[in-house]
């Protein structure tokens, strides 16, 4: 613990808040505006009880109760977050540029320009010029400087997903191709690990796997969500249910996403044809594979706002280090 | 207050998200990364992988689906060259390809020209098949031709031979898809002996019971069905056993090879 006491930053302010040095302007707004709400709540604590972080347990002037410090995330799950964390985000990337050499999803076995896609991302041209547009089943959307359509070093390009999402930035179906394999081994060895170990050590059946006390508590678990109010004392000490069901679906999807993009390899259809009768054949196992790379983005965006919300010092520093402020039940 | 406060919260909270997505460039150097010759030294790791992986899950020599003439695409959308360029190839169209030969040759004990009745009188198999291109579509066909083993085992496989390399009639210079301008330069592929005697591997005549047509790689070409469309060489006019790639054109083993594709293409 000590070791870890010189770059704690809670100084003068809340434990739950530090000062926002040193970081982006993004984070310090976030950071701001989380100070301000948990000011707010901690009002009639903060009056009972100052909390000044001692700066170690054992200097800690003895009147005053210190706020109780956890070891949160082992190092397996920790160094497994982060591989992860960083494989999603190239694979998201170079999975967008593999997707622009044919911007259209199908249904079924086989699916060409010259058979009916059920999305499709393009540019078309119009009396006003070439326009970007994006079509789902029935549905036209004009989509133009972000779908279909949009500029990359200043100039208008026909492109299905932008430069700034896609890795690389330009336009490459081979090195896209590289980054998104290379990853793709990094991503299955890591969940791998992480699924193995959490199994063995029963991580995943004690942390993760919802309780039927856990399940009864959705409805309120929801509203607590909504009302963006945290779990603070024991509670703040294990996994909500909605956290629970949001990584083993996680857990889900990153398996999903491996077997669907299985299925789309031809040598492993030979290795393994059931595959394709699982997914409904190598084009519904490519708009499954897309399916679930949304969700995993949508899980990411969630993740980030919630990380923010709950006190990102906190929450980064203990999927950094371990160590976990444990914020005190509200009187 | 609150509401201000959360809302703030919310707002950043998507906007970091964003700039994480939006920032491959300018916070990973993913470009920069992408451009480095170690960089893609290390990505390539993965290919071996992969390789060593594929070979092992198909041992057994395993078979690509197989399915039914309902199966079949409507409309079989052709890539890369549509029609050769050239005058020895519009002659040869012209002649109904009559006069085109299939030469077998290089590390074997007796090399073959064959002519296109000749190859057409052999033992022919027969498969409709999924031909997934690595952009990412997919087109069914029914492909009838000669087992490329067949050809091989009658040529005698020299001690020592590794690779088939197919020779083709077309230049190709590339598709924006596949990446942007490409140097032009005569189409060729290869494949591992092991790939070149699988009982799907063909030199194919006909499509969907008809001579095949000029965009589809008219009079003969490759199908190797547990790898992507670009192995599948269109409008072969040779092919050579050698123990090395290293030497022939871009030294990569193939067309797409030589502008950065895999050559083991079974993903």
């Amino acid at each position: 613990m000590n070791a870890e006491d010189d770059d704690a930053p809670e100084g003068g302010k809340g434990p739950n808040v530090a000062p926002a040095t040193g970081e982006a302007a993004q984070a310090a707004v976030a950071e701001t505006a989380v100070e301000l709400e948990v000011d707010a709540k901690a009002e009639p604590e903060r009056v009972l009880e100052p909390e000044v972080e001692p700066p170690a347990a054992a200097e800690a002037p003895s009147r005053r109760e210190p706020p109780e410090v956890i070891h949160r995330h082992t190092l397996v799950v920790r160094l497994s977050h982060w591989v992860n964390a960083l494989a999603i985000f190239i694979m998201v990337g170079s999975g967008l540029n593999i997707f622009n050499a044919h911007p259209s999803l199908y249904w079924g076995q086989k699916g060409s320009e010259l058979d009916r896609p059920f999305l499709a991302i393009g540019a078309i041209a119009t009396p006003k010029g070439p326009r970007g547009a994006t079509v789902i089943g029935p549905l036209h959307f004009d989509t133009t400087g972000v779908l279909g359509l949009s500029k990359v070093h200043g100039v208008a390009t026909a492109r299905g997903w932008p430069s700034w999402l896609t890795i690389p930035g330009f336009q490459d179906l081979a090195d896209a191709r590289h980054w998104h394999f290379f990853f793709a081994w990094v991503l299955t060895i890591n969940a791998l690990i992480y699924l193995i170990w959490s199994l063995f050590v029963r991580h995943l059946q004690r942390d993760i796997w919802p309780t039927v006390g856990d399940l009864e508590a959705i409805p309120s678990s929801v509203a607590d969500h909504l009302r963006l109010r945290h779990p603070t004392g024991e509670a703040a000490k294990r996994y909500n249910v909605l956290q629970r069901l949001a990584y083993l679906g996680l857990i889900l999807l990153v398996f999903l996403m491996i077997a669907t993009g299985l299925t789309m390899s031809p040598g492993i259809d030979a290795a393994a044809p059931w595959l394709l009768d699982v997914f409904g054949g190598r084009q519904s196992a490519r708009s499954i594979h897309f399916f679930c790379a949304s969700l995993i983005v949508a899980f990411v965006i969630v993740h980030l706002i919630e990380v923010v919300l709950a006190g990102p010092i906190n929450e980064v520093r203990s999927m950094i280090t371990g160590r976990y402020v444990v914020r005190r039940e509200h009187a | 207050m609150t509401l201000l406060t959360r809302r703030a919260a919310l707002v950043s909270g998507v906007a970091t998200s964003g700039l994480a997505l939006a920032g491959c460039e300018r916070i990973f150097m993913a470009d920069r990364l992408n451009g480095s010759p170690s960089f893609q030294r290390v990505l390539g790791v993965a290919q071996g992988w992969t390789l060593a992986s594929q070979r092992l899950l198909l041992s057994g020599g395993a078979m690509a689906r197989e399915y039914s003439l309902a199966d079949l695409s409507p409309r079989f959308k052709a890539n890369g060259t549509l029609h050769p360029s050239g005058d020895d190839y519009a002659r040869a169209a012209d002649q109904n390809f009559a006069n085109w030969r299939l030469v077998v040759d290089g590390m074997v004990a007796r090399p073959l020209s064959l002519s296109l009745a000749e190859i057409r009188a052999l033992p022919a198999r027969t498969q409709i098949t999924r031909h997934d291109c690595v952009e990412g579509w997919s087109a069914i066909g029914q492909w009838t031709g000669v087992p490329l083993g067949l050809l091989l085992r009658a040529a005698g496989v020299g001690a020592g031979a590794k690779y088939a390399v197919f020779y083709c009639a077309d230049n190709l210079d590339g598709e924006p898809a596949k990446g942007g301008e490409q140097a032009p330069g005569q189409y060729y592929e290869s494949l591992a002996l092991v790939d070149a005697v699988h009982p799907q591997t063909i030199i194919a005549w006909a499509m969907n019971g008809r001579p095949l047509d000029i965009p589809h790689g008219a009079p003969l070409r490759l199908r190797v069905e547990r790898q992507l469309g670009y192995k599948h060489a269109k409008y072969v006019q040779r092919i050579e056993l050698t123990d090395r790639l290293a030497g022939i054109n871009g030294g990569k083993g193939g067309y797409w090879e030589d502008r950065g594709y895999e050559w083991y293409a079974g993903i």
